[in-house]
Protein backbone atom coordinates (compact mmCIF):
# COMPACT_ATOMS: atom_id res chain seq x y z
CA UNK A 1 0.00 0.00 0.00
CA UNK A 2 1.07 3.55 -0.71
CA UNK A 3 -0.07 6.73 0.96
CA UNK A 4 -1.65 9.39 -1.24
CA UNK A 5 -2.71 12.89 -0.32
CA UNK A 6 -4.84 14.60 -2.92
CA UNK A 7 -6.71 17.88 -2.75
CA UNK A 8 -10.10 16.97 -4.16
CA UNK A 9 -12.51 19.83 -4.82
CA UNK A 10 -10.57 21.94 -2.36
CA UNK A 11 -10.41 19.44 0.51
CA UNK A 12 -7.28 17.48 1.37
CA UNK A 13 -7.75 13.69 1.43
CA UNK A 14 -5.25 11.09 2.57
CA UNK A 15 -5.61 7.35 2.06
CA UNK A 16 -3.59 4.18 1.86
CA UNK A 17 -4.12 2.73 -1.60
CA UNK A 18 -2.86 -0.09 -3.76
CA UNK A 19 -0.50 1.33 -6.39
CA UNK A 20 -2.68 -0.23 -9.09
CA UNK A 21 -5.80 1.68 -8.01
CA UNK A 22 -6.90 3.94 -10.86
CA UNK A 23 -7.66 7.57 -10.07
CA UNK A 24 -11.26 7.16 -11.26
CA UNK A 25 -11.82 4.29 -8.85
CA UNK A 26 -10.22 6.26 -6.04
CA UNK A 27 -12.68 9.08 -6.70
CA UNK A 28 -15.72 6.85 -7.10
CA UNK A 29 -15.11 4.05 -4.60
CA UNK A 30 -12.88 5.56 -1.95
CA UNK A 31 -14.30 9.08 -1.94
CA UNK A 32 -17.83 8.20 -3.14
CA UNK A 33 -17.66 10.92 -5.79
CA UNK A 34 -19.66 9.04 -8.38
CA UNK A 35 -20.18 12.03 -10.68
CA UNK A 36 -17.05 10.96 -12.54
CA UNK A 37 -18.15 8.14 -14.82
CA UNK A 38 -16.38 5.07 -16.12
CA UNK A 39 -17.30 4.66 -19.76
CA UNK A 40 -14.92 2.77 -22.01
CA UNK A 41 -12.18 2.23 -19.38
CA UNK A 42 -9.64 2.49 -22.21
CA UNK A 43 -8.84 6.20 -22.30
CA UNK A 44 -11.00 6.89 -25.30
CA UNK A 45 -14.48 8.11 -24.37
CA UNK A 46 -13.64 10.88 -21.89
CA UNK A 47 -16.52 10.16 -19.49
CA UNK A 48 -13.94 9.96 -16.69
CA UNK A 49 -12.45 13.41 -17.41
CA UNK A 50 -11.42 15.41 -14.34
CA UNK A 51 -9.14 18.40 -13.91
CA UNK A 52 -5.69 17.60 -12.51
CA UNK A 53 -3.98 20.84 -11.44
CA UNK A 54 -6.42 22.53 -13.80
CA UNK A 55 -5.70 20.38 -16.86
CA UNK A 56 -8.29 17.96 -18.24
CA UNK A 57 -7.14 14.34 -17.90
CA UNK A 58 -8.70 10.91 -18.25
CA UNK A 59 -8.85 9.51 -14.74
CA UNK A 60 -9.22 5.91 -15.99
CA UNK A 61 -5.72 6.11 -17.44
CA UNK A 62 -3.93 7.37 -14.35
CA UNK A 63 -3.04 5.68 -11.10
CA UNK A 64 -4.25 7.40 -7.94
CA UNK A 65 -0.61 7.55 -6.81
CA UNK A 66 0.14 9.79 -9.80
CA UNK A 67 -2.20 12.40 -8.32
CA UNK A 68 -0.39 12.45 -4.98
CA UNK A 69 0.31 16.01 -3.85
CA UNK A 70 -1.82 17.42 -6.64
CA UNK A 71 -5.23 18.98 -6.96
CA UNK A 72 -8.24 17.30 -8.57
CA UNK A 73 -11.51 18.92 -9.57
CA UNK A 74 -14.47 16.67 -10.29
CA UNK A 75 -17.94 17.63 -11.45
CA UNK A 76 -19.01 17.77 -7.78
CA UNK A 77 -16.52 20.58 -7.23
CA UNK A 78 -17.92 23.03 -9.77
CA UNK A 79 -21.09 24.28 -8.05
CA UNK A 80 -20.48 26.88 -5.35
CA UNK A 81 -22.89 27.64 -2.49
CA UNK A 82 -25.66 25.65 -4.10
CA UNK A 83 -25.34 27.57 -7.36
CA UNK A 84 -24.38 25.80 -10.55
CA UNK A 85 -21.16 26.70 -12.34
CA UNK A 86 -21.71 28.82 -15.47
CA UNK A 87 -20.82 25.85 -17.68
CA UNK A 88 -23.32 23.61 -15.90
CA UNK A 89 -25.94 26.31 -16.26
CA UNK A 90 -25.20 26.66 -19.99
CA UNK A 91 -25.59 22.87 -20.49
CA UNK A 92 -28.92 23.13 -18.67
CA UNK A 93 -30.13 26.14 -20.68
CA UNK A 94 -29.01 24.82 -24.08
CA UNK A 95 -30.12 21.24 -23.50
CA UNK A 96 -26.49 20.13 -23.83
CA UNK A 97 -27.28 16.69 -22.50
CA UNK A 98 -29.56 13.78 -23.30
CA UNK A 99 -28.84 10.71 -21.19
CA UNK A 100 -26.24 12.64 -19.19
CA UNK A 101 -23.58 9.96 -19.09
CA UNK A 102 -20.90 11.97 -20.91
CA UNK A 103 -21.94 15.26 -19.31
CA UNK A 104 -19.50 15.49 -16.36
CA UNK A 105 -16.57 14.83 -18.67
CA UNK A 106 -17.91 17.17 -21.35
CA UNK A 107 -18.34 19.98 -18.84
CA UNK A 108 -14.85 19.61 -17.38
CA UNK A 109 -13.25 19.45 -20.84
CA UNK A 110 -15.30 22.49 -21.85
CA UNK A 111 -14.08 24.36 -18.77
CA UNK A 112 -10.49 23.74 -19.82
CA UNK A 113 -11.16 24.86 -23.41
CA UNK A 114 -12.47 28.23 -22.24
CA UNK A 115 -9.82 28.52 -19.54
CA UNK A 116 -7.15 28.30 -22.25
CA UNK A 117 -9.03 30.34 -24.81
CA UNK A 118 -12.08 32.32 -23.61
CA UNK A 119 -12.80 33.29 -27.23
CA UNK A 120 -12.70 29.77 -28.67
CA UNK A 121 -14.50 29.53 -32.01
CA UNK A 122 -17.07 26.86 -32.77
CA UNK A 123 -14.41 24.91 -34.67
CA UNK A 124 -11.98 25.21 -31.76
CA UNK A 125 -14.66 24.01 -29.35
CA UNK A 126 -15.41 21.01 -31.55
CA UNK A 127 -11.71 20.15 -31.86
CA UNK A 128 -11.24 20.70 -28.15
CA UNK A 129 -13.94 18.15 -27.40
CA UNK A 130 -12.41 15.46 -29.63
CA UNK A 131 -11.58 13.34 -26.60
CA UNK A 132 -15.17 13.25 -25.32
CA UNK A 133 -17.69 10.94 -26.93
CA UNK A 134 -21.46 11.40 -26.56
CA UNK A 135 -23.26 8.10 -26.99
CA UNK A 136 -26.51 9.97 -27.75
CA UNK A 137 -24.65 11.90 -30.49
CA UNK A 138 -25.92 15.13 -28.95
CA UNK A 139 -22.90 17.11 -30.04
CA UNK A 140 -24.63 20.13 -31.57
CA UNK A 141 -26.26 21.25 -28.34
CA UNK A 142 -23.12 20.50 -26.39
CA UNK A 143 -21.16 22.85 -28.63
CA UNK A 144 -23.95 25.44 -28.38
CA UNK A 145 -23.78 25.20 -24.60
CA UNK A 146 -20.03 25.85 -24.56
CA UNK A 147 -20.51 28.77 -26.93
CA UNK A 148 -23.23 30.15 -24.68
CA UNK A 149 -20.98 29.86 -21.62
CA UNK A 150 -18.21 31.66 -23.49
CA UNK A 151 -20.62 34.40 -24.56
CA UNK A 152 -21.89 34.87 -21.03
CA UNK A 153 -18.38 35.13 -19.59
CA UNK A 154 -17.57 38.11 -21.82
CA UNK B 1 -4.45 -5.58 -13.40
CA UNK B 2 -1.63 -7.46 -11.73
CA UNK B 3 0.04 -6.17 -8.60
CA UNK B 4 3.29 -4.27 -8.80
CA UNK B 5 5.48 -2.31 -6.46
CA UNK B 6 5.67 1.44 -6.86
CA UNK B 7 8.43 3.82 -6.01
CA UNK B 8 8.94 7.47 -6.78
CA UNK B 9 12.41 8.33 -7.99
CA UNK B 10 13.95 11.14 -5.92
CA UNK B 11 16.53 11.98 -8.57
CA UNK B 12 17.67 10.89 -12.02
CA UNK B 13 20.50 8.94 -10.37
CA UNK B 14 17.98 7.27 -8.08
CA UNK B 15 15.84 6.31 -11.10
CA UNK B 16 18.78 4.92 -13.05
CA UNK B 17 19.91 2.89 -10.02
CA UNK B 18 16.41 1.44 -9.63
CA UNK B 19 15.94 1.05 -13.37
CA UNK B 20 17.14 -2.43 -14.38
CA UNK B 21 14.19 -4.81 -14.19
CA UNK B 22 11.65 -2.03 -13.64
CA UNK B 23 9.47 0.05 -15.92
CA UNK B 24 9.67 3.84 -15.81
CA UNK B 25 6.33 5.59 -15.35
CA UNK B 26 5.88 9.12 -16.69
CA UNK B 27 2.39 10.06 -17.92
CA UNK B 28 1.33 6.43 -18.15
CA UNK B 29 -1.12 6.94 -21.01
CA UNK B 30 0.45 4.03 -22.89
CA UNK B 31 1.82 1.98 -20.01
CA UNK B 32 -1.32 2.04 -17.82
CA UNK B 33 -3.44 1.05 -20.82
CA UNK B 34 -1.23 -1.93 -21.61
CA UNK B 35 -1.00 -2.95 -17.95
CA UNK B 36 -4.80 -3.01 -17.77
CA UNK B 37 -4.80 -5.39 -20.73
CA UNK B 38 -1.98 -7.37 -19.06
CA UNK B 39 0.06 -7.02 -22.23
CA UNK B 40 2.81 -5.37 -20.19
CA UNK B 41 3.26 -6.70 -16.67
CA UNK B 42 6.13 -4.93 -14.94
CA UNK B 43 6.57 -6.06 -11.35
CA UNK B 44 8.13 -2.72 -10.40
CA UNK B 45 7.25 0.79 -11.48
CA UNK B 46 9.65 3.66 -10.96
CA UNK B 47 7.78 6.97 -11.24
CA UNK B 48 9.98 9.56 -12.94
CA UNK B 49 7.23 12.11 -13.52
CA UNK B 50 8.28 14.34 -10.59
CA UNK B 51 11.88 14.67 -11.76
CA UNK B 52 13.03 17.95 -13.24
CA UNK B 53 12.78 16.72 -16.84
CA UNK B 54 10.05 18.98 -18.19
CA UNK B 55 11.98 21.98 -19.43
CA UNK B 56 12.12 23.15 -23.04
CA UNK B 57 15.28 25.10 -23.63
CA UNK B 58 16.64 26.88 -26.70
CA UNK B 59 20.34 26.33 -27.30
CA UNK B 60 22.42 28.15 -29.94
CA UNK B 61 22.11 25.21 -32.33
CA UNK B 62 18.82 23.61 -31.42
CA UNK B 63 16.02 22.99 -28.96
CA UNK B 64 16.39 20.66 -26.02
CA UNK B 65 13.09 19.18 -24.88
CA UNK B 66 12.88 17.45 -21.51
CA UNK B 67 11.74 13.84 -21.51
CA UNK B 68 8.73 14.58 -19.30
CA UNK B 69 7.47 17.66 -21.12
CA UNK B 70 3.87 16.88 -22.02
CA UNK B 71 2.63 16.70 -25.58
CA UNK B 72 0.44 19.76 -24.88
CA UNK B 73 3.38 21.77 -23.57
CA UNK B 74 5.60 20.92 -26.52
CA UNK B 75 2.88 21.55 -29.12
CA UNK B 76 2.08 24.98 -27.65
CA UNK B 77 5.67 26.13 -27.10
CA UNK B 78 6.42 29.27 -29.15
CA UNK B 79 9.88 28.08 -30.20
CA UNK B 80 8.53 24.71 -31.29
CA UNK B 81 5.80 26.40 -33.36
CA UNK B 82 8.29 28.79 -34.94
CA UNK B 83 11.23 26.45 -35.49
CA UNK B 84 9.46 23.14 -36.05
CA UNK B 85 5.83 23.64 -37.08
CA UNK B 86 5.78 20.01 -38.21
CA UNK B 87 6.32 18.86 -34.64
CA UNK B 88 3.52 20.98 -33.21
CA UNK B 89 1.15 19.83 -35.96
CA UNK B 90 2.08 16.18 -35.49
CA UNK B 91 1.50 16.36 -31.74
CA UNK B 92 -1.86 18.09 -32.11
CA UNK B 93 -2.98 15.48 -34.64
CA UNK B 94 -2.48 12.70 -32.11
CA UNK B 95 -4.68 11.42 -29.26
CA UNK B 96 -7.03 13.89 -27.52
CA UNK B 97 -6.49 16.95 -25.31
CA UNK B 98 -6.82 14.96 -22.07
CA UNK B 99 -4.16 12.48 -23.19
CA UNK B 100 -1.85 15.18 -24.57
CA UNK B 101 -2.03 16.94 -21.18
CA UNK B 102 -0.48 13.86 -19.59
CA UNK B 103 1.50 12.03 -22.28
CA UNK B 104 5.20 12.88 -22.33
CA UNK B 105 7.90 13.12 -24.97
CA UNK B 106 9.76 10.04 -23.71
CA UNK B 107 6.52 8.12 -23.34
CA UNK B 108 5.63 8.93 -26.92
CA UNK B 109 9.10 7.80 -28.04
CA UNK B 110 8.30 4.46 -26.41
CA UNK B 111 4.64 4.27 -27.43
CA UNK B 112 3.79 0.68 -28.28
CA UNK B 113 2.08 -0.53 -31.40
CA UNK B 114 -1.71 -0.54 -31.66
CA UNK B 115 -1.62 -3.91 -33.48
CA UNK B 116 -4.88 -5.57 -32.40
CA UNK B 117 -3.13 -8.92 -32.03
CA UNK B 118 -0.43 -7.48 -29.78
CA UNK B 119 -3.19 -6.14 -27.54
CA UNK B 120 -5.21 -9.38 -27.49
CA UNK B 121 -3.85 -12.05 -25.13
CA UNK B 122 -5.91 -14.71 -26.93
CA UNK B 123 -3.88 -14.46 -30.14
CA UNK B 124 -0.30 -15.26 -31.16
CA UNK B 125 2.16 -12.36 -31.06
CA UNK B 126 5.94 -12.58 -31.28
CA UNK B 127 6.30 -9.09 -29.84
CA UNK B 128 4.24 -9.85 -26.74
CA UNK B 129 5.28 -13.48 -26.38
CA UNK B 130 8.45 -14.29 -28.36
CA UNK B 131 8.15 -17.43 -30.44
CA UNK B 132 4.37 -17.68 -30.24
CA UNK B 133 3.85 -16.63 -33.87
CA UNK B 134 2.17 -13.69 -35.56
CA UNK B 135 -1.58 -13.69 -35.99
CA UNK B 136 -1.39 -10.52 -38.09
CA UNK B 137 0.40 -12.21 -41.00
CA UNK B 138 -2.76 -14.11 -41.89
CA UNK B 139 -5.12 -11.71 -40.19
CA UNK B 140 -6.80 -8.37 -40.75
CA UNK B 141 -3.97 -6.10 -41.88
CA UNK B 142 -5.64 -2.78 -42.66
CA UNK B 143 -3.72 -1.11 -39.83
CA UNK B 144 -0.42 -2.92 -40.33
CA UNK B 145 2.94 -1.87 -41.71
CA UNK B 146 3.96 -2.16 -45.34
CA UNK B 147 7.56 -1.11 -44.69
CA UNK B 148 10.11 -2.63 -42.33
CA UNK B 149 8.18 -5.79 -41.48
CA UNK B 150 9.57 -9.29 -41.11
CA UNK B 151 8.18 -12.81 -41.21
CA UNK B 152 7.72 -12.49 -37.46
CA UNK B 153 6.06 -9.09 -37.11
CA UNK B 154 4.36 -6.41 -39.19
CA UNK B 155 3.15 -4.26 -36.30
CA UNK B 156 2.78 -0.61 -37.21
CA UNK B 157 4.51 2.18 -35.31
CA UNK B 158 1.63 4.44 -34.22
CA UNK B 159 3.28 7.70 -33.19
CA UNK B 160 2.83 11.03 -34.96
CA UNK B 161 5.40 12.89 -32.87
CA UNK B 162 8.10 10.37 -33.80
CA UNK B 163 7.52 10.89 -37.53
CA UNK B 164 8.19 14.60 -37.13
CA UNK B 165 11.23 13.98 -34.94
CA UNK B 166 12.61 11.44 -37.44
CA UNK B 167 12.35 14.00 -40.24
CA UNK B 168 13.94 16.68 -38.03
CA UNK B 169 16.80 14.27 -37.21
CA UNK B 170 16.45 14.60 -33.48
CA UNK B 171 18.95 13.08 -31.06
CA UNK B 172 17.86 11.25 -27.92
CA UNK B 173 19.90 11.77 -24.77
CA UNK B 174 19.82 8.91 -22.27
CA UNK B 175 21.47 8.07 -18.96
CA UNK B 176 22.12 4.56 -17.74
CA UNK B 177 24.19 2.61 -15.24
CA UNK B 178 27.18 3.13 -17.57
CA UNK B 179 26.74 6.85 -18.03
CA UNK B 180 25.26 9.19 -20.62
CA UNK B 181 24.99 8.73 -24.36
CA UNK B 182 23.24 10.16 -27.39
CA UNK B 183 21.19 8.01 -29.75
CA UNK B 184 20.43 9.32 -33.25
CA UNK B 185 16.68 9.21 -33.81
CA UNK B 186 16.91 6.70 -36.64
CA UNK B 187 18.71 4.22 -34.38
CA UNK B 188 16.32 4.45 -31.42
CA UNK B 189 13.49 2.29 -32.80
CA UNK B 190 14.51 -1.20 -33.91
CA UNK B 191 13.14 -3.09 -36.88
CA UNK B 192 11.34 -6.26 -35.79
CA UNK B 193 13.57 -8.71 -37.68
CA UNK B 194 13.87 -11.97 -35.76
CA UNK B 195 13.27 -10.25 -32.42
CA UNK B 196 10.15 -8.08 -32.52
CA UNK B 197 10.14 -8.09 -28.71
CA UNK B 198 13.18 -5.81 -28.84
CA UNK B 199 11.77 -2.43 -29.70
CA UNK B 200 14.25 0.19 -28.56
CA UNK B 201 18.02 0.67 -28.58
CA UNK B 202 17.98 1.17 -24.82
CA UNK B 203 20.14 -0.85 -22.45
CA UNK B 204 18.58 -2.14 -19.21
CA UNK B 205 18.06 0.73 -16.82
CA UNK B 206 18.66 3.49 -19.35
CA UNK B 207 16.37 6.49 -18.91
CA UNK B 208 15.59 9.04 -21.61
CA UNK B 209 16.46 12.50 -20.28
CA UNK B 210 15.82 14.74 -23.26
CA UNK B 211 15.49 15.06 -27.00
CA UNK B 212 17.64 17.53 -28.92
CA UNK B 213 16.35 18.87 -32.23
CA UNK B 214 18.85 20.78 -34.33
CA UNK B 215 17.67 24.06 -35.86
CA UNK B 216 17.44 23.98 -39.64
CA UNK B 217 15.98 26.12 -42.41
CA UNK B 218 13.95 23.12 -43.59
CA UNK B 219 12.56 22.65 -40.09
CA UNK B 220 11.13 26.16 -40.15
CA UNK B 221 9.32 25.38 -43.40
CA UNK B 222 7.85 22.06 -42.39
CA UNK B 223 4.38 20.53 -42.32
CA UNK B 224 2.65 17.37 -41.11
CA UNK B 225 -0.16 15.72 -43.03
CA UNK B 226 -2.11 12.88 -41.48
CA UNK B 227 -4.76 10.81 -43.25
CA UNK B 228 -7.08 8.73 -41.11
CA UNK B 229 -10.46 7.03 -41.07
CA UNK B 230 -12.19 9.98 -39.36
CA UNK B 231 -11.36 13.63 -38.98
CA UNK B 232 -10.09 13.45 -35.42
CA UNK B 233 -8.87 11.13 -32.73
CA UNK B 234 -7.70 8.25 -34.90
CA UNK B 235 -4.35 6.68 -35.74
CA UNK B 236 -2.81 7.40 -39.12
CA UNK B 237 -3.49 5.31 -42.20
CA UNK B 238 -0.65 7.30 -43.69
CA UNK B 239 1.12 10.45 -42.59
CA UNK B 240 4.08 12.49 -43.68
CA UNK B 241 6.42 15.00 -42.09
CA UNK B 242 8.07 17.17 -44.71
CA UNK B 243 10.41 20.15 -44.50
CA UNK B 244 12.06 22.09 -47.30
CA UNK B 245 14.80 24.67 -47.49
CA UNK B 246 14.30 26.61 -50.70
CA UNK B 247 16.79 29.11 -52.11
CA UNK B 248 16.71 30.78 -55.52
CA UNK B 249 13.80 28.62 -56.59
CA UNK B 250 15.56 25.33 -55.86
CA UNK B 251 15.40 22.89 -52.97
CA UNK B 252 18.60 23.20 -50.98
CA UNK B 253 17.70 20.65 -48.32
CA UNK B 254 14.76 18.36 -47.62
CA UNK B 255 13.47 16.45 -44.60
CA UNK B 256 11.02 13.63 -45.17
CA UNK B 257 9.56 10.86 -43.02
CA UNK B 258 6.43 8.74 -43.30
CA UNK B 259 4.08 7.49 -40.61
CA UNK B 260 1.28 4.95 -40.64
CA UNK B 261 3.21 2.69 -42.98
CA UNK B 262 6.34 1.48 -41.19
CA UNK B 263 7.26 -0.75 -38.29
CA UNK B 264 9.20 2.32 -37.13
CA UNK B 265 9.06 6.02 -38.03
CA UNK B 266 10.10 5.86 -41.69
CA UNK B 267 12.70 8.40 -42.73
CA UNK B 268 14.16 7.90 -46.18
CA UNK B 269 17.43 9.83 -46.74
CA UNK B 270 17.51 8.78 -50.42
CA UNK B 271 14.18 10.51 -51.01
CA UNK B 272 15.52 13.63 -49.29
CA UNK B 273 18.65 13.57 -51.47
CA UNK B 274 16.55 13.14 -54.60
CA UNK B 275 14.85 16.46 -53.82
CA UNK B 276 18.09 18.41 -53.47
CA UNK B 277 18.71 20.81 -56.32
CA UNK B 278 15.24 20.26 -57.78
CA UNK B 279 12.54 22.82 -58.35
CA UNK B 280 9.91 22.55 -55.59
CA UNK B 281 7.30 21.14 -57.91
CA UNK B 282 4.99 18.19 -58.20
CA UNK B 283 7.20 16.09 -60.46
CA UNK B 284 10.06 16.20 -57.95
CA UNK B 285 7.70 15.49 -55.06
CA UNK B 286 6.24 12.48 -56.85
CA UNK B 287 9.70 11.08 -57.51
CA UNK B 288 10.66 11.51 -53.85
CA UNK B 289 7.41 9.87 -52.76
CA UNK B 290 8.11 6.94 -55.07
CA UNK B 291 11.54 6.47 -53.47
CA UNK B 292 10.07 6.82 -49.98
CA UNK B 293 7.84 3.75 -50.33
CA UNK B 294 10.42 1.65 -52.14
CA UNK B 295 10.54 -1.91 -50.87
CA UNK B 296 7.01 -1.83 -49.50
CA UNK B 297 5.27 -5.18 -49.06
CA UNK B 298 1.53 -4.89 -48.95
CA UNK B 299 -1.00 -7.47 -47.83
CA UNK B 300 -4.63 -8.18 -48.51
CA UNK B 301 -6.11 -5.35 -46.49
CA UNK B 302 -3.46 -2.66 -46.79
CA UNK B 303 -2.52 -2.50 -50.48
CA UNK B 304 -4.20 0.91 -50.56
CA UNK B 305 -1.48 2.31 -48.33
CA UNK B 306 1.07 2.41 -51.18
CA UNK B 307 -0.84 5.00 -53.15
CA UNK B 308 -2.14 6.75 -50.04
CA UNK B 309 1.38 7.15 -48.62
CA UNK B 310 2.70 8.51 -51.92
CA UNK B 311 -0.10 11.05 -52.18
CA UNK B 312 0.27 12.02 -48.52
CA UNK B 313 3.98 12.67 -49.09
CA UNK B 314 3.30 14.78 -52.19
CA UNK B 315 0.69 16.75 -50.24
CA UNK B 316 3.02 17.39 -47.30
CA UNK B 317 5.88 18.46 -49.59
CA UNK B 318 3.50 20.76 -51.50
CA UNK B 319 2.36 22.42 -48.26
CA UNK B 320 5.96 22.76 -47.08
CA UNK B 321 6.91 24.40 -50.37
CA UNK B 322 4.04 26.87 -49.99
CA UNK B 323 5.59 27.83 -46.67
CA UNK B 324 4.06 28.55 -43.31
Amino acid sequence: MTSVTVTVNGASKTHQVEPRLLLVHYLRETLSLTGTHVGCDTGQCGACTVLLDGAAVKSCSLFAVQADGRSVTTIEGLAKDGKMHAMQDAFWQEHGLQCGFCTPGMILSACEILERNPRASEAEIRTGLEGNLCRCTGYHNIVKAVQAAAQKAR
Amino acid sequence: MRHFSYQRAASVEDAVRAGPGAAFLAGGTSLVDLMKLEVLNPSRLVDVSRLDLRGIEARPDGLRIGACATNSEVAAHPEVKRRFPVLSEALLSGASPQLRNVATVAGNLMQRTRCAYYRDLATACNKREPGSGCAALEGWTRMHAILGGSERCIALHPSDMCVAMAALQAVIHVRGPNGDRDIPFGDFHLLPGDHPEREFALEPGELVLSVFIPFSAAGMRSRYVKVRDRASYAFALASCAAGLEIASGKIRAAQLALGGVGTKPWRVPEAEQALQGQSPERVAFQRAAEIAVRGAQTRRDNAFKMELARRTAVRALTLAAEGA
